[in-house]
């Protein structure tokens, strides 16, 4: 492992925004749209599967304020997914931006337009349609082969070819295999078969879908968006409206919050279409009950795993296959779904001799599903991290001895992982490092505290990737000033994360100035280099690598234009702290002195652009440990401690990457016990609002520890791997492995509510 | 309906419907801080001090505030100041939009109990959500502004 | 949310009432709830320049006004060191400070909610409400009326001998709760108050004088059995019947051993 005294690396600066963040300033879509934007609005189906037989606006149009109404009759007839994915995007195009065939209780059915918003809800109420409502297809079981299709249309299309069918419900299927899995399973002394079943949990991000669009100064189409993905944002619109990408510019603003809801343009085409049709700014806010069931929440998956193991624990093989929910359209289904398997199984990479990872993809009439941080892998690790501690627990192992046995190592060829060799992997070490910071030997007993509560532990760990291997790009400019400042300009989203901050740290590192001296802006078509978005982990990782190419690039530049200034060769000049000095001479040239230089009688930029991709995807990895005091009367679980122990390779800035993991914990500990995701008998969803969905709140997560154990990954800039996904992966399975070492009841379906708890030992 | 209030110290007057939600009223005029999160009373992002108290701007109505003194962190940036760079020292500030909800209530919980203990900081806070942060590194943040008020 | 086409800031009850007659027009309590409903209101009757915000205390009662915050009830010194802190465990769960500084006592009580913690803890005390026209009525009383006309002015606790406990189950800590149950003996008589069923909550007497040779584990058993067997449960998102009638069972007997440890008044 490389261990170098970096001067920006791996510290702890401030976020570049934060005091703007936290002394409130305006910097969000809704606080900087022009205050004569038009206020759009969508009318959306009751109903979870029907046809608009007809639909009358006449008395709408009239009410004072409303500009226009659209209809389906009204909006052009190509066909597009609005998932931020890569062209051509593994997501079939399957929406039109207003179709006939209403798909889920929630499907867009008008646009209204209005000077107001009590104008706009006015022509709502008044609007009348009739429905013919269709037979829906509600329970995903029933999907495949279902005589009721989601999307019965002939112009259905997909991209790219993941094995989608929609005659039969279909949005990808496929199967990957290594070694003779049936074969090894039948020779197995232990043979466990279980399935698991997590929910379709929505973001809940803070900041509610929002975007606003207007005609620039030379009339193309201006979308100011609260997104992940201004590039694919770009193109979706482009085909979505049928104009070319010339004529649109799309920037993001500050957002607030995403965890992936933002990788799928939700919004977007509402009021860019208004603006077409009209020329006006127009600007839609969905409102929470809109992004709790209109959104692009979790793929609900069912998980079902057969584990072959010996008496003592070694785990031979795993069969998994998994059924996923896309709901209505197709955005990121084909792609989630992979990685329950890809990003669960290669854990186990030690003694595994087979593997088989099948699935299938179907669409229902529930809302559409999209990319929410983990992507698949936290279904997947839920299940497969579920099974090995009930291994562990059938066979009496110690559940963090089972993983020391069967956990992949740094070195190791990880099969089920596209063959990728774990470069940098300190699982082991992460283990370690938490059994003793958590005190596992003394907290995994069964302690009863007393008035039918007792306290127990639980483990899981987890793994995701740093990016989509041979996909994604990204891209960073980076230009000297004239006072020796720098400009960053990336395409990548920071979304709250902190991505402008590490990004400027490495710049920081390379160019040997302070982060101060580093502006970062980011992101806008017209004017960022391209870069994939920020997604799938990949922003440290790809874009931070453009990065660094970038800097080694204009330091090579400012040094060429330095020994024209020293009357020497580039070879016989160094770049240095503010300047650039001859070799021998010690004569030397300041980067103000350069700057000012680039801007008389000049032919060589003082700026640098790189552009990264990558063939690997090196995962980073954690475990995580829970302390839970449960109360066996009411179910009642509580937190008591949450550890975990991450290696995402070097942090770049170790205090954002504690609060990713931290936050992220409380996600996962949100869906495993308390954020719920129901349906009435009509396919409406019941947890519609904050009122019914229920996040945690400080009182509902117990106390966080979190601490690193540093790899170097070769690949990465300044060692880094990636930490904004695999933070999520490890409440439910160590949480539901608490809950059955304190109740003796394995929880499969998630969340583990204490009704759950409770009623599973009364029936015992 | 005119209504006529103290809006961040300065006599502000303006035209309302009986239904207008002060939240809408104060980011009308300018108040841009104040954020709507949920529209069900759940979230917290929208609290503004009503008569020194913290409430839901989201769910007053304007003519309520009609004769009252509000105050949004765009009047209390200077007593915001004081503690929220011990925030940004975590990096809990993260996506930023529960942030002046956050402050707000902080600052009502501080003015109330200037020396809370960590549970009587949740309990204050906890109709405030955030989530990006898990709530620990704003914990924390507090934490460091008292210890250094102490010294 | 609801639409309003005036707001009158009235200057005495009479005013309040009379235009409480007409079925259009609406008191506004804190409006949390009111809020949220699609209807139109015609007047928001607003009585909060009517001096209705202060909690009295005398040697006999305690007297809440109607607009009382659920907030100025949780931090109130005398009626929590009367009442334990039991009126403080009822009301600090609710949702946020914030919203606990906008909700009145008076639509908490007034809206007879099911998931209600405040008439849950008060129906456990001797408690009144004084109506400006229907005078003083036991809270139990007014709990099981139909919603009618008239205003609600002020809640009335009797400072009586006794002793009171309070818990609330919640699947999430600020959510509404799965189920209330207050537990009391109030002037020597024992009483259940279970809410949340999620029906509005109730009054369930020891009928069987379970507890009257004192409060045995088996004793406390069988009037907790008692309650959940005469006590309906109906299912929704929070909890099935099976699970509130299983719960209501621990609450009720977990209160009585903590009523136990209690010093009474």
């Amino acid at each position: 492992m490389e261990h170098k005294d970096y001067s920006a690396i791996n510290k702890s600066v401030r976020k570049k925004d934060a005091m703007q963040l936290l002394l409130g300033k305006p910097v969000y879509t809704n606080d900087v749209r022009p205050k004569d934007a038009l206020i759009v609005k969508i009318l959306r189906s009751p109903h979870a599967n029907a046809i608009v037989e007809s639909i009358n606006t006449k008395g709408a149009k009239l009410i004072p304020g409303v500009v226009d109404i659209y209809t389906w009759e009204d909006v052009p007839t190509t066909r597009f997914a609005i998932a931020g994915q890569t062209y051509p995007e593994p997501s079939p195009y399957d929406r039109l931006i207003l179709d006939r065939h209403v798909r889920f209780a929630g499907d867009a059915v008008a646009i209204i337009a209005a000077e107001t918003e009590a104008a706009a809800i006015k022509a709502m109420k008044i609007i009348k349609v009739e429905y013919k409502v269709l037979d829906a297809v509600l329970d995903f079981r029933t999907a495949k082969d279902n005589p009721v299709l989601v999307h019965p249309e002939e112009d259905w299309f997909p991209p790219c070819e993941v094995g989608g069918d929609p005659k039969r419900n279909m949005v990808a299927s496929a199967c990957d295999s290594h070694g003779d899995v049936d074969s090894v399973l039948d020779e197995c002394e232990v043979v466990l078969d279980r399935t698991y079943h997590t929910k379709a949990f929505n973001q809940a991000m803070m900041e509610p879908f929002t975007c606003y669009s207007s005609m620039d100064r030379y009339g193309r189409l201006h979308v100011i968006s609260s997104t992940q993905i201004v590039f694919h944002t770009r193109r979706i619109l482009s085909r979505a409206l049928g104009i070319p990408k010339s004529k649109i510019r799309v920037e993001k603003p500050r957002i607030g919050g995403g965890f992936g809801a933002k990788q799928t343009a939700v919004c977007d085409v509402y009021p860019a279409f208004v603006t077409m049709k009209t020329g006006r700014p127009a600007s839609i806010t969905y409102t929470r009950e809109e992004s709790q069931i209109a959104g692009s929440p979790r793929h609900e998956m069912e998980v079902r795993i057969r584990l072959g193991a010996t008496k003592e624990g070694k785990i031979r093989a795993l069969d998994l296959y998994t059924l996923s929910n896309t709901g209505a359209y197709g955005e990121h289904g084909p792609t989630t779904v992979g990685l329950s398997g890809h990003k669960s199984i290669p854990m186990y990479t030690g003694g595994l001799e087979a593997f088989r990872f099948a699935y299938d993809v179907v669409y229902t009439n529930h809302q559409a599903a999209g990319a929410y941080r983990g992507y698949g892998a936290t279904q997947g690790i839920f299940a497969l991290e579920s099974i090995v501690s009930e291994l562990a627990e059938q066979l009496g192992i110690d559940a963090t001895v089972i993983r020391d046995m069967n956990m992949v190592k740094e070195g190791m060829v990880m099969p089920a992982y596209y063959n990728e060799v774990a470069s940098a992997c300190a699982l082991d070490r992460c283990m370690e490092h938490c059994r003793q910071m958590f005190g596992w030997e003394e907290k995994y007993p069964v302690r009863d505290m007393g008035n039918g509560k007792v306290r127990t532990a639980g483990v899981a760990m987890a793994m995701q990737g740093s990016c989509i291997s041979n996909v994604d790009v990204g891209s960073a400019t980076v230009k000297l000033s004239e006072d020796g400042t720098y400009n960053l300009i990336i395409g990548a989203a920071d979304m709250g994360t902190g991505c402008d901050t590490i990004l400027a740290q490495m710049v920081a590192e390379c160019m040997d100035c302070s982060v101060d001296d580093v502006a970062v802006f980011g992101a806008d078509t017209d004017v960022s280099p391209y870069d994939s978005g920020s997604y799938a982990s990949s922003t440290t990782y790809i874009t931070g690598k453009a990065v660094e190419k970038a800097c080694t690039d204009l330091k090579k530049r400012i040094c060429s234009i330095a020994s024209d200034m020293l009357n020497c060769t580039e070879e016989e000049v160094v770049f240095e702290k503010g300047c650039v000095r001859h070799i021998e001479t010690g004569e030397s040239v300041s980067l103000t002195d350069i700057a000012y230089k680039t801007q008389v009688f000049n032919t060589k930029p003082a700026e640098a652009t790189a552009t990264h991709t990558s063939p690997v995807s090196p995962p980073p990895y954690m475990v995580g440990m829970v302390e839970i005091e449960l109360d066996k009367l009411t179910g009642k679980v509580d937190i008591i401690d949450y550890m975990a122990v991450v290696d995402c390779g070097i942090p770049i800035n170790p205090a954002l990457a504690r609060i990713q993991t931290e936050g992220g914990i409380v996600q996962g500990i949100g869906h495993t016990l308390m954020e719920n995701v129901t349906y009435d008998k009509s396919g409406k969803p019941i947890e519609s609002s904050f009122m019914q969905y229920k996040v945690p709140t400080r009182l509902d997560m117990g106390k966080l520890k979190v601490e690193f154990e540093h790899s170097y990954e070769p690949t990465g800039p300044f060692g880094a791997k990636s930490i904004g996904e695999i933070v999520i992966n490890t409440p439910a399975p160590a949480i539901a492995h608490a809950v059955y070492r304190a109740t003796g009841v394995w929880h499969r379906e998630l969340p583990i509510t204490p009704e759950k708890v409770a009623m599973s030992m009364v029936e015992e | 309906m005119e209504i006529k209030l103290k809006l961040n110290g300065k006599v502000v007057t303006g035209h309302v419907q009986p239904d207008t939600v002060l939240l809408d009223f104060l980011r009308e005029k300018g108040c841009l801080s104040v954020k709507c999160g949920c529209d069900t009373s759940n979230c917290g992002l929208c609290t503004v001090l009503m008569d020194a108290k913290p409430i839901l701007s989201c769910s007053t109505l304007a003519v309520r505030a009609d004769g009252h003194e509000i105050y949004t962190l765009e009047g209390l940036q200077e007593e915001a100041s004081e503690f929220v760079g011990f925030i940004a020292d975590q990096g809990a500030d993260q996506c930023g939009f529960c942030n002046p909800g956050f402050v707000m209530n902080t600052i009502a919980l501080l003015r109330e109990n200037p020396e809370p203990t960590d549970d009587e900081i949740r309990a204050f806070l906890s109709g405030n959500l955030c989530r990006c942060s898990g709530y620990d590194g704003q914990l924390r943040g507090i934490r460091a502004f008292l210890d250094s008020r102490k010294n | 949310m609801i639409t309003i086409k005036e707001y009158v800031r009235v200057k005495t009850l009479e005013e309040a009432w009379q235009l409480n007659q007409n079925k259009m027009n609406r008191i506004l309590g804190g409006m949390l709830w009111m809020r949220l409903g699609s209807g139109m209101v015609n007047t928001a009757i607003d009585l909060s320049e009517l001096g209705l915000d202060a909690i009295e205390e005398n040697e006999e009662e305690f007297s809440i006004g109607a607009m009382v915050s659920l907030r100025d009830l949780e931090v109130h010194e005398g009626l929590n060191c009367y009442t334990n802190n039991a009126v403080k465990n009822a009301l600090k769960d609710i949702v946020g400070v914030q919203f606990r500084n906008m909700a009145t006592v008076g639509g908490s009580i007034w809206g007879r909610f099911g998931f209600s913690d405040v008439l849950t803890v008060f129906l456990a005390l001797d408690t009144y409400v004084e109506l400006y026209k229907g005078g003083i009525v036991p809270l139990e009383e007014f709990a099981n009326r139909k919603a009618d006309n008239d205003i609600l002015v002020r809640l009335i606790v009797k400072k009586v001998s006794g002793k009171v406990v309070y818990s609330a189950m919640r699947n999430q800590s600020t959510d509404f709760p799965v189920l209330t149950c207050a537990v009391s003996n109030v002037n020597g008589t024992y009483k259940a108050v279970v809410g949340a069923r999620p029906a509005k909550a109730a009054v369930y007497y020891d009928k069987e004088n379970r507890l009257i040779n004192g409060e045995t584990e088996e004793a406390r058993k069988m009037f907790a059995e008692d309650v959940a067997k005469v006590a309906n449960t109906q299912s929704n998102a929070r909890g099935s019947k099976e699970y509130r009638t299983h719960l209501m069972k621990v609450l009720v007997s977990r209160g009585l051993v903590e009523l136990g440890g209690l010093d009474g008044n």
